[in-house]
């Protein structure tokens, strides 16, 4: 390898890129994921992918892992044309992929977990050969300067060192190019530096590094080019040290705003609804202060894994809460979803699917979930009412078809969002949680549900929007919270809603 | 309970038949046809079959597998599960036995079965509920150790010969029908409103659906599961009063020869082992096809050898069916 000649431009000087991305698209229903993205990675170089949630940049890494297949486009492996079908195309090309959640099986050791699948064996008997496996799994972790037991069990390990023993396992199989997503989410600021040490010597080795981040210190720290994507499309590929935070961040946002829907008018603020001090929760909120008023559109905004999800899933009591407090109407409130629900709260969560629904029930069960005894103070269900009932909810909310005793399994992704937030409608709740109300559906869809949210605040209910669409916040809300590593990174008021000024707060060091 | 298809559009559609067959209803409907047909076939094949007093005895074979299996419905359901109902089932009759034997009333004997059918119950419910065990595993535990209880009581003996009022809730007649029949009916009728005309029924439908949204609907989860437990442990010690009345003795393994059965009962009903789909009078439906499955074949004079694996075929034909109508269900919609 004698590429590595970086002529201090961040310009690699090779010419012939070890990986180079030509025109590739992934169209998927609605969605435009990659749209004529063209990336070219160098040997020897740290390239940073830079772009908000939903630009492309985990599609850009499925395409080049084969777990995406592209529509359209071609990708070139030194300069040969390759196909990259399956994982194991990317394997043999030299490709691996650390993802954030890390493959690494807990209770195998750590030479086990490196040769996973391509065990050394014995010449004869075939059985593995353990003591070869560990002399070798030794080589590779010495090669990156770790002292880490061969024996020692995944699971014993802290994240850092499961991620320092990905890379060794990804170097074991000659990778050349070397994919991360995200690896310093979830590392203190000293094992990020151990691990910017490890990045820059296989930079020094000649493999070419390709890194998502959101830390903006990070792109300046580590890159030598940095690659910005939006909607879909390169913005622009610049050497990193020619840019600025302000002008990538100029680049990541300004979202087709076509598509985004505007707040029709915007109301009074009338008494807190709900008040947060001092949350921390053990999945990761820390010291968190928020409040709600009658009438009003809160934005939670930050990157994903912020800690935005866990806010709303402690204020309604479905994760415990291990200090600070929830008022809802001035009043401590304390318990399980029974409890918070039944003071007039509502969660729209996350995962329809999996947290919102009940898939194999009708239109009508899942309609009337939340307010069966709303309907039925007595506790007898009567079906003609749930019926008369389930069939206003379906009309209000335009759910099509309009068949109450239909299965919620085969609405469309729309309709199913309408069906989540309905239940609540029946149950007269005060006090809305949306978590992503409008990941996944289409563009007519997510109207109509703003539309909806709107008549909620206009009627008196509070209402707190998790969105990680910046314009969605910027366009809806009267204000919003911006967090960042579970706190609460900044507020924003009306007239300081930007996407810059929520990307500022959202990450690091900008 | 109907689920007819009410847009327009699946009216009109030319599969509008499969809706027929797609349906709670049709699922019913289906059982059935199927108690019609193995009945028909029985009858042309043995002259005993239609007589009243067979066709009365298949369904008081069916009564004592249904009371048990109706609670175990309840708790399948809900989405959990109750492996202990037979063993609870023992040890309630073995413990009534022994007050009934003492001298005292027969109506304290049957309020020590509920009572120790609703607290073994209750201890299912505790352990799934409170130590978050998979129910499965809490109640196969709950199996062996009410089991246990009940060989430690009986000491290896038997208690037989009781009140002929007590015995007349397993053996006697009203108006020509068994007693246990009427039982039967009654819970079959108190336990379909309960699941389908409650709010609790409702909610333990949900539950039995999808938990975590379940949840986070505000559904009291837990109560409802305890809730479940315990009225499986109530059914159960429902079943030992009439059992004990019928078999008019007591021992430590009265009780093990009707799990099987009472899960089957369930199954062959239509009741999803993932819990959310199903009914109670699919489980009657189950609990009958059952009797006259191991009826025909003790007239046909077939070994009993062969009764495990009939019932077996029965119940993988009656799951492939509702497999293949849900299926059709959920494309069309």
């Amino acid at each position: 390898m004698n590429r590595d000649d970086t002529d201090g431009s961040g310009q690699p000087a090779s010419a012939v890129p070890l990986l180079a991305l030509r025109n590739v698209s992934k169209t998927f229903p609605g969605v435009r994921a990659l749209d004529d993205v063209s990336l070219d990675l160098h040997a020897g170089e740290v390239h940073m992918l830079l772009g908000e949630n939903g630009a492309g940049k985990s599609s850009l890494i499925k395409v080049l892992y084969g777990a995406y297949r592209a529509d359209a486009g071609t990708i070139l492996c030194d300069g040969r044309l390759v196909e990259i079908t399956r994982p194991a195309d990317a394997r043999r090309l030299g490709i691996a992929v650390i993802f954030q959640e890390f493959s690494l099986v807990p209770f195998l050791d750590l030479a086990q977990n490196i040769f996973l699948g391509r065990e050394p064996r014995r010449p004869l008997t075939r059985l593995i050969d353990h003591g070869r496996m560990h002399r070798e799994a030794r080589a590779v972790l010495d090669s990156l300067g770790l002292d880490y037991d061969t024996r020692a069990l995944a699971v014993d390990l802290g994240v850092a060192q499961q991620q320092m023993v990905e890379i060794a396992k990804a170097l074991s199989q000659r990778a050349r190019i070397l994919v991360m997503d995200e690896p310093t989410a979830a590392l203190s600021e000293r094992e990020s530096k151990t691990l910017f040490t490890l990045i820059r010597q296989l930079r020094a080795s000649g493999v070419a590094i390709a890194c998502i981040s959101h830390r903006m210190q990070e792109v300046f720290e580590l890159g030598d080019r940095v690659t910005v994507l939006r909607d879909g499309r390169r913005v622009a590929t610049l050497p990193a040290r020619e840019a600025t935070p302000d002008q990538l961040i100029g680049m990541m946002v300004g979202r087709a705003v076509g598509a985004v829907y505007k707040r029709r008018q915007y109301g009074k603020a009338g008494e807190i609804v709900l008040e947060v001090r001092g949350l921390t929760t053990a999945t990761g909120v820390r010291d968190v202060d928020l409040n709600v008023r009658e009438g009003e559109i809160v934005g939670l905004s930050g990157l994903v894994g912020a800690g935005r999800t866990e806010v709303a899933r402690a204020v309604f009591g479905a994760d415990a809460i291990v200090a600070g407090e929830v008022r809802i109407f001035g009043a401590i409130a304390k318990g399980g979803p029974e409890r918070i629900a039944a003071r007039g709260v509502a969660l729209i969560p996350e995962n329809r699917k999996l947290e919102g629904l009940a898939l194999k029930r009708s239109v009508q069960d899942n309609l009337l979930v939340a307010s069966l005894w709303k309907l039925f103070p007595r506790g007898w269900y009567r079906a003609g009412v749930a019926r008369a009932c389930a069939r206003a909810l379906i009309d209000r909310l335009r759910v099509t078809p309009p068949a109450p005793r239909r299965m919620v399994r085969v609405l469309s992704g729309g309709n199913q969002q309408k069906i989540v937030v309905g239940k609540w409608l029946a149950a007269g709740c005060k006090l809305f949680l949306f978590d992503e109300p409008t990941r996944g559906i289409d563009v007519g869809a997510k109207s109509e549900i703003f539309a909806l949210i709107e008549d909620l605040v206009e009627r008196g209910a509070a209402v707190l929007l998790i969105s990680a669409e910046l314009a969605e916040i910027v366009h809806v809300c009267d204000r919003a919270y911006v967090m960042r590593a579970g706190r609460i990174g900044g507020e924003l008021a009306r007239t300081e809603l930007s996407e810059e000024n929520i990307l500022r707060l959202a990450m690091h060091g900008a | 309970m109907p689920n007819n298809p009410v847009s327009a559009t699946a009216v009109r559609s030319p599969q509008h038949w499969r809706h027929l067959f797609a349906g709670d209803g049709a699922e019913l409907a289906l059982r059935v046809a199927l108690i019609v047909l193995i009945g028909s076939a029985l009858a042309l094949a043995s002259d005993a079959f239609l007589s009243t007093a067979n066709v009365l005895n298949v369904l008081r074979q069916a009564s004592l597998i249904f009371l048990l299996a109706a609670g175990l419905t309840l708790v399948i359901l809900c989405g959990g599960f109750d492996l202990s109902v037979a063993a609870n089932l023992t040890l309630s009759a073995c413990l009534a036995a022994g007050v009934i034997k003492s001298g005292l009333s027969p109506w304290l004997g049957i309020a020590t079965a509920l009572a120790c059918g609703t607290a073994a119950g209750a201890l299912n419910g505790l352990a799934v509920t409170l130590l978050r065990l998979p129910p499965f595993l809490a109640t196969y535990a709950m199996l062996w150790i009410l089991q246990g209880l009940a060989f430690h009581y009986m000491g290896g003996q038997e208690i037989f010969g009781f009140p002929p009022a007590f015995r007349a809730l397993g053996t006697g007649f009203a108006f020509g029908v068994p007693v246990p029949v009427y039982l039967m009916a009654v819970v079959l009728f108190v336990a379909t409103v309960f699941v389908r005309s409650t709010n609790v029924g409702q909610e333990i439908y949900a539950i039995g659906a999808n938990p975590e949204a379940a949840r986070l609907s505000g559904i009291p989860m837990r109560r409802r599961q305890m809730l479940v437990y315990m009225l499986s442990g109530l059914m159960s010690g429902i079943a030992a009063v009439v059992f004990l009345a019928r078999v008019n003795a007591a021992d430590s393994g009265m009780g093990e020869p009707l799990l099987l059965p009472a899960i089957a009962a369930v199954l062959i009903g239509g009741t999803s082992l993932f819990g959310g789909v199903g009914s109670v009078l699919g489980t009657v439906l189950g609990a009958i096809i059952l009797a006259l499955v191991i009826n025909g074949m003790n007239l046909l004079d077939i070994r009993a050898q062969w009764q495990p694996l009939v019932v077996g075929v029965v119940l993988l034909v009656a799951v492939m069916v509702d497999l293949v109508a849900r299926g059709r269900r959920e494309r069309i919609g």
